[in-house]
C-alpha cells in the first residue's frame, strides 16, 4: 500500500514539474526576453559556483583526511609491509601535489575567464616549448616512481627466500581456511585433490613420509621475526589470501601452488598497545569473490613471541596422528 | 530493404573515394555531389517500420542506441541503490526491497546470491551496456559520417544489423535477472571456475548462460559497428577533409573503434572456451576441483589464462570507455571555450599513443594471481608509461581554458567534469600500478574507487556532456538548461560524494564484493562512512531522474533549436534542422580548414571560422603555422 502511494506521489510531481516548467515557458514566450542575456546570468552564476565547488570539495576532502586517517591500517606488522608503506606515502604526497595543483587551475580557469561579450579568447593553438616540458617532467617523475616501485617490487617477491623460512600452507575452500604447518622436516606432504577423503580435506598423501608430521589448524599462529613462505592452494574456486595488517595478499588458485615470503614484525600483544585497542586480532581474509558466503570467509591469525608459538604449535595434533585417531574412532563405531 | 536503399547502398560502397575500383559511369565525388540528392534524396524512407524501427540511417541508429543505453542504465542504476541500501544498513529490513526483489529480498533484506548477481549485472551493464554500446553507439553514429561529410554509414545494413545484435542482447541480460537460480554472480569479470561450476554458486547456472549468449551478441554488435566506422572514416570523407583537419571526436572513435576490432575478439575466444568448459567438459580453464563432496575430471587447464585472455580485452575496454568521452570533452571543451583545443597533434598523438600502450599493460590486473613476478614487473613499467600521454591531455585542456572565454553550458560543465574525474582517478592508477603497493590494495575498495572514477564518472560525464552538446542535432530542439545545470551540480556532487570517501575505506582493507562487512570487528567504525556514501548515491540517483526528465520533455516540448546553436565550425551544423538520409539536401559541403578556428585574430567579429569557410589568401590553416 505505502509503496503505491509512493508511485502515485511520484507520478504527480513528474506531471507537476513538467506542467510547472511548461507554464514557465509559456510565461518567457509571453514576455520576450533576451535569451543571450538571460544565459551570460545563468553563466555567472555557474562560474562562481565553480569556484564554491572547488573550495567546498577541498574542504570536505581534507575533512576526510584528517577524520578518517584514525580507520586506515594501522602500521605494517611486517617487514615487507614498512618499505611498501614509506613508497606509498611518498607516491601519494606526489599524486596528492599534482591533484591538487590541476584541480585548482581547472576550476579557476571555469571561473575566471567566463564569457564576456564581445571579447575574443586568446589564440593559442600551441607552443612547442611549454608542451616539450610538460611531456618531459612527468615522464622524469614516473621513471622514478617506476624505479623506486620495482625495487621494492623485488625486494618483496623477486628476492631468494631465505634459508631459515618457515612453511606454512594456506589452503582455501568454500568458505574457510586451513593452514597446514610443515612441521619439524620443514616440509610440506604431497597432497593431490583425488585424495581427499572425509576427515582427509586437504587431500593429503599418507604414504609420503614428509606429510606425517604436518599440523593442519584453524588458526594462523606465527612467530614473531621469523620469515613466514606462505604456499597457497585452493580446492574448489579462485579464494586470495589477505591479510591487511601485513600487506601481504596471493591468490589460490586450484591446480596451481602460490606463495608469498614475509617477516611479521609485531606481536598481537604489541598491536594491541599500538592501535590502543586491547580487542585487536590479526586476521585473514578472503579476497575473491568466491562464492555466495565470501563475505564471512576468514581465519584468526596471531602473532606471538617464539617460545608461545612453538608451545601453541606443540599442543597441535600432527597429521598422522589424527588420521590415526580418526580411523580408530570409526572402528570403534 | 527496398530496391532504393539497397541503391543506396550499393552507390555509398563504390563510389567513395579509395574504393572506387570498378569502373562505373560516375565520377570521383558523385557520392558527395548534389546530383546524388537530386538522385536519392527524394527517396527518403517513410512507413513507420523502414524509418524508425529497422532504419539504416545513422542519426535513427544513434538514438536507438541511446535510448537503449538510457534504459539499461536506469537499470543498472537502480541495482545500485538496491545493495548501496545493503551496504549503508546491512540486515535492515526495506519494503522498497521487497517490492522490487520478491523472493531475493525475504522479510524485506537482500539476499547474498541475489548481492552478488546485483553487483555483477550493474558492472556489467555499466561497462558494456552504457559505455561502450551505448557511448559509442550513440556518439560514433551520430557524429562519424556529420563530421566528415559523408551520407552514411559505408554499410547501412551492417550498422543496423549492429543495433539489432545490440538490442537482443541487452533484452538477454536484462532477462537473466529474472531466471529462478538467478543472474550471473562472479562479478563483470566473471572469473572461472567460479563461473563455470553451478555446484559453486547458483548464479553460474543458467544465469551465467544467459549472460554468455548476450555477451556474445553484444560483441557481435561491438564489431559490426566498429568494422562499419572505421572504414567511414577511412573512406567516406568529404572533399578537403584531411586526417589532420578531423574534429578530435572522430580521431577517439577512430582509435576506440580500432581498440575495439582488436580486442573483442579475444574475448570472444575467450568466452567460448568458457562455454566448452561448461558444457562440453573441456578443462581450458579448470584443473584439480573438489566440490560438493566431489572431486570433478578437470586437469590441466588454469583459471590464470582466463585471466589473461580477459584482460587482454579488458584494459583495452577500459580505453574502449574512455576515448570517446575524452574526444567529447575535447570537442565540447573547445567550442564552448571559443578557443581552438590546445596541443591538436599532441592530442592526436596521445591517443594514438594510449591506445598502443592500452594492449601492453594488462598483466596489471593480476599481480597477485600467482603470475610471475618478474612479468609484473614488465606490466608495471608499461603501465606506468600510459600516464605520460594522459598527462599530455590533461595539460592541454587546462592549456585550452587559459585565456579563453568560456560558455558554461551543461554540456561545458560537465566536460569540465571529465577532465576533473580523468585527473583524479588517473592519479589514483599510478599508485594500483604500482606492482609493490597494489599487493595490498589489490580487490579492495581503493580499486572500486579508482575505477569508478576515472572510467565510470569519466565516461559517464562525457557521455551527458554529449547528449546535451548534440541533443539539438539529434532531435531538433534544446533542452532546458536550467535543468541541466542542477542535473550537473547535483551529480558532480554526488560523484565525488560516493567514491571519494571509498579510498579511505580501501585503504582501511575492505574488500570489494562484500555482500556486507559485519563478520569483521575492524570494520565496524567504517559503518557510519557507509550510510554517507549511500545517500550521496540516492541523491545521484534522484538527480538522473532530473536528466531523464529533461531528456524526454525537451524531446517533444524542448525549444526549437537553430541550426548553428553552439556557434560551432563543424560540418554537423550546416546539415538542416531537419533530418534527411543523405544528411546534406545537395552538395556535401568542402571542407577547407581544420575544425578549431575559434577567436582566430582576424578582424571579424565572429569568433568562429566553420570549416567550411575558403582560407583567405595568405591565411594559413591548422592555426597558422
Ligand atoms: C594513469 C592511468 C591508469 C593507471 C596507471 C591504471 C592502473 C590500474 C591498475 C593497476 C588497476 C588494477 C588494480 C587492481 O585490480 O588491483 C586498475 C584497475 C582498473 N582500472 Fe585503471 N589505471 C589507469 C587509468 C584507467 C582508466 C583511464 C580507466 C578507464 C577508462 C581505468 C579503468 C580501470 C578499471 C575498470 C579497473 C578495475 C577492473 C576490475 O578489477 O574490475 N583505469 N587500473
Ligand atoms: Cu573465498
Ligand atoms: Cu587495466
Amino acid at each position: 500500500m505505502t509503496t503505491l502511494l509512493i508511485c502515485v506521489v511520484i507520478i504527480l510531481s513528474v506531471i507537476f514539474i513538467a506542467r510547472s516548467i511548461r507554464v514557465m515557458e509559456l510565461i518567457s514566450e509571453l514576455k520576450p526576453k533576451d535569451d543571450v542575456q538571460e544565459q551570460h546570468k545563468e553563466n555567472k552564476w555557474n562560474a562562481r559556483i565553480l569556484l564554491l565547488f572547488l573550495i567546498v570539495m577541498f574542504i570536505y576532502f581534507g575533512y576526510q583526511t584528517f577524520s578518517y586517517a584514525k580507520y586506515l591500517l594501522p602500521v605494517s606488522a611486517s617487514k615487507e609491509g614498512a618499505i611498501s608503506d614509506k613508497m606509498l606515502w611518498i607516491n601519494f604526497a606526489v599524486i596528492g601535489f599534482v591533484f591538487v595543483c590541476t584541480q585548482i587551475l581547472l576550476f579557476w580557469f571555469g571561473y575566471r575567464y567566463m564569457y564576456q561579450k564581445g571579447k575574443k579568447a586568446f589564440f593559442f593553438t600551441h607552443n612547442n616549448k611549454l608542451e616539450f616540458y610538460w611531456t618531459a617532467v612527468p615522464t622524469v617523475v614516473l621513471l622514478g616512481l617506476i624505479g623506486y616501485g620495482l625495487k621494492v617490487w623485488y625486494d618483496i617477491m623477486l628476492k631468494p627466500v631465505p634459508e631459515n623460512k618457515m612453511v606454512i600452507e594456506i589452503y582455501a575452500r568454500q568458505f574457510d581456511f586451513t593452514a597446514r604447518y610443515a612441521g619439524k622436516d620443514n616440509q610440506l606432504g604431497y597432497a593431490y585433490f583425488k585424495l581427499i577423503d572425509g576427515p582427509n580435506r586437504l587431500g593429503i598423501d599418507s604414504t609420503d613420509k614428509a606429510s606425517h608430521d604436518d599440523i593442519l589448524t584453524t588458526e594462523l599462529h606465527l612467530p614473531v621475526n621469523q620469515p613466514i613462505l606462505l604456499k597457497m592452494r585452493s580446492q574448489d574456486v579462485i579464494h586470495s589470501t589477505y591479510m591487511p595488517h601485513f600487506r601481504v595478499q596471493m591468490n589460490n588458485v586450484p591446480g596451481m601452488t602460490t606463495q608469498f615470503c614475509f617477516t611479521p614484525t609485531i606481536t598481537t600483544e604489541e598491536m594491541r598497545k599500538i592501535t590502543k585497542n586491547p580487542k585487536f586480532d590479526y586476521i585473514m581474509v578472503c579476497n575473491k569473490v568466491c562464492g555466495a558466503a565470501h563475505f564471512g570467509m576468514k581465519m584468526n591469525v596471531v602473532v606471538e613471541s617464539p617460545e608461545q608459538f612453538n608451545q601453541w604449535l606443540g599442543g597441535q595434533q600432527t597429521f598422522i596422528a589424527s588420521m590415526r585417531q580418526q580411523k580408530s574412532t570409526m572402528a570403534m563405531k | 530493404m527496398n530496391p532504393e536503399q539497397q541503391e543506396t547502398l550499393v552507390q555509398a560502397n563504390e563510389t567513395n573515394g579509395h574504393l572506387h575500383t570498378h569502373g562505373d559511369n560516375h565520377d570521383e565525388g558523385y557520392y558527395w555531389s548534389e546530383e546524388w540528392w537530386k538522385h536519392h534524396g527524394a527517396h527518403q524512407p517513410n512507413s513507420f517500420w523502414t524509418k524508425y524501427v529497422f532504419s539504416q540511417d545513422h542519426k535513427v541508429i544513434s538514438k536507438q542506441f541511446l535510448i537503449t543505453a538510457i534504459v539499461m542504465a536506469v537499470v543498472a542504476m537502480a541495482l545500485s541503490t538496491f545493495f548501496r541500501l545493503q551496504l549503508g544498513w546491512p540486515g535492515q529490513s526495506f519494503k522498497i526491497l521487497s517490492f522490487f526483489l520478491g523472493k531475493w529480498a525475504p522479510n524485506g533484506v537482500m539476499a547474498p546470491d541475489f548481492y552478488l548477481s546485483a553487483i555483477t549485472i550493474h558492472g556489467t551493464i555499466m561497462v558494456f551496456f552504457v559505455l561502450t554500446g551505448g557511448l559509442s553507439g550513440t556518439f560514433s553514429n551520430l557524429l562519424i559520417p556529420l563530421q566528415v561529410g559523408a551520407r552514411d554509414m559505408v554499410s547501412g545494413f551492417l550498422n543496423m544489423l549492429s543495433f539489432w545484435f545490440f538490442f537482443v542482447s541487452s533484452c538477454i541480460m536484462l532477462l537473466s535477472l529474472f531466471i529462478e537460480t538467478g543472474a550471473a554472480s562472479g562479478g563483470w569479470t566473471v572469473y572461472p571456475p567460479l563461473s563455470a561450476l553451478p555446484q559453486a554458486i547458483a548464479g553460474s547456472g543458467l544465469g551465467m548462460t544467459l549472460w554468455l549468449v548476450s555477451m556474445v551478441l553484444f560483441i557481435f554488435s561491438a564489431l559490426l559497428g566498429g568494422i562499419n566506422y572505421v572504414s567511414t572514416v577511412l573512406n567516406a570523407r568529404t572533399k578537403g577533409m584531411t586526417m589532420w583537419r578531423l574534429p578530435l571526436t572522430i580521431w577517439a572513435f577512430l582509435v576506440t573503434a580500432i581498440l575495439g576490432i582488436l580486442s573483442f575478439p579475444v574475448l570472444v575466444g575467450c568466452m567460448l572456451l568458457l562455454i566448452f568448459d561448461r558444457g562440453l567438459g573441456t578443462s581450458f580453464y579448470l584443473s584439480d576441483i573438489f566440490i560438493n563432496g566431489q572431486a570433478l575430471h578437470y586437469s590441466g587447464g588454469s583459471p590464470i589464462l582466463y585471466q589473461h585472455l580477459f584482460w587482454f580485452l579488458g584494459h583495452p575496454e577500459v580505453y574502449i570507455v574512455l576515448l570517446p568521452a575524452l574526444g567529447i570533452t575535447s570537442e565540447v571543451i573547445s567550442v564552448n571555450a571559443r578557443k581552438p583545443i590546445f596541443g591538436y597533434k599532441a592530442m592526436v598523438y596521445s591517443i594514438l599513443v594510449i591506445g598502443f600502450l592500452s594492449f601492453i599493460v594488462w598483466g596489471h590486473h593480476m599481480f597477485v594471481t600467482g603470475m610471475s613476478p618478474f612479468l609484473g614487473s614488465v606490466f608495471v613499467f608499461t603501465t606506468l608509461l600510459v600516464a605520460i600521454p594522459s598527462a599530455v591531455k590533461v595539460f592541454n585542456y587546462l592549456a585550452t581554458l587559459w585565456k579563453a572565454n568560456i560558455q558554461l553550458t551543461p554540456a561545458m560543465l560537465f566536460a569540465i567534469g571529465v577532465v576533473s574525474f580523468f585527473i583524479s582517478g588517473g592519479l589514483t592508477g599510478l599508485i594500483l600500478a604500482n606492482s609493490a603497493l597494489d599487493i595490498n590494495i589489490h580487490d579492495t575498495y581503493f580499486v572500486v574507487a579508482h575505477f569508478h572514477i576515472v572510467m565510470g564518472s569519466s565516461a559517464i560525464f562525457g557521455m551527458f556532456a554529449g547528449v546535451y552538446h548534440w541533443f539539438p542535432k539529434m532531435f531538433g530542439k534544446m533542452m532546458n538548461r536550467k535543468l541541466g545545470y542542477a542535473h550537473f551540480w547535483l551529480t558532480i556532487v554526488s560523484v565525488y560524494g560516493v567514491f571519494f570517501p571509498m579510498h579511505f575505506i580501501g585503504l582501511s582493507g575492505v574488500p570489494r564484493r562484500y555482500y556486507s562487512n559485519e563478520s569483521f570487528a575492524m570494520f565496524d567504525s567504517l559503518t557510519s562512512i557507509n550510510q554517507v556514501i549511500s545517500l550521496f548515491a540516492f541523491l545521484g540517483a534522484i538527480a538522473q531522474f532530473i536528466f531523464i526528465f529533461n531528456f524526454f520533455y525537451s524531446m517533444f516540448r524542448g525549444r526549437k533549436a537553430t541550426q548553428n546553436p553552439w556557434k560551432a565550425n563543424t560540418l554537423e551544423w550546416t546539415t538542416p534542422v531537419e533530418h534527411y538520409h543523405g544528411n546534406w539536401t545537395g552538395a556535401v559541403p568542402v571542407v577547407h580548414r581544420w575544425p578549431y578556428d575559434y577567436g582566430k585574430p582576424d578582424g571579424k567579429k565572429e569568433d568562429y571560422i566553420p570549416q567550411t569557410v575558403p582560407l583567405d589568401p595568405g591565411e594559413k590553416d591548422g592555426g597558422g603555422h
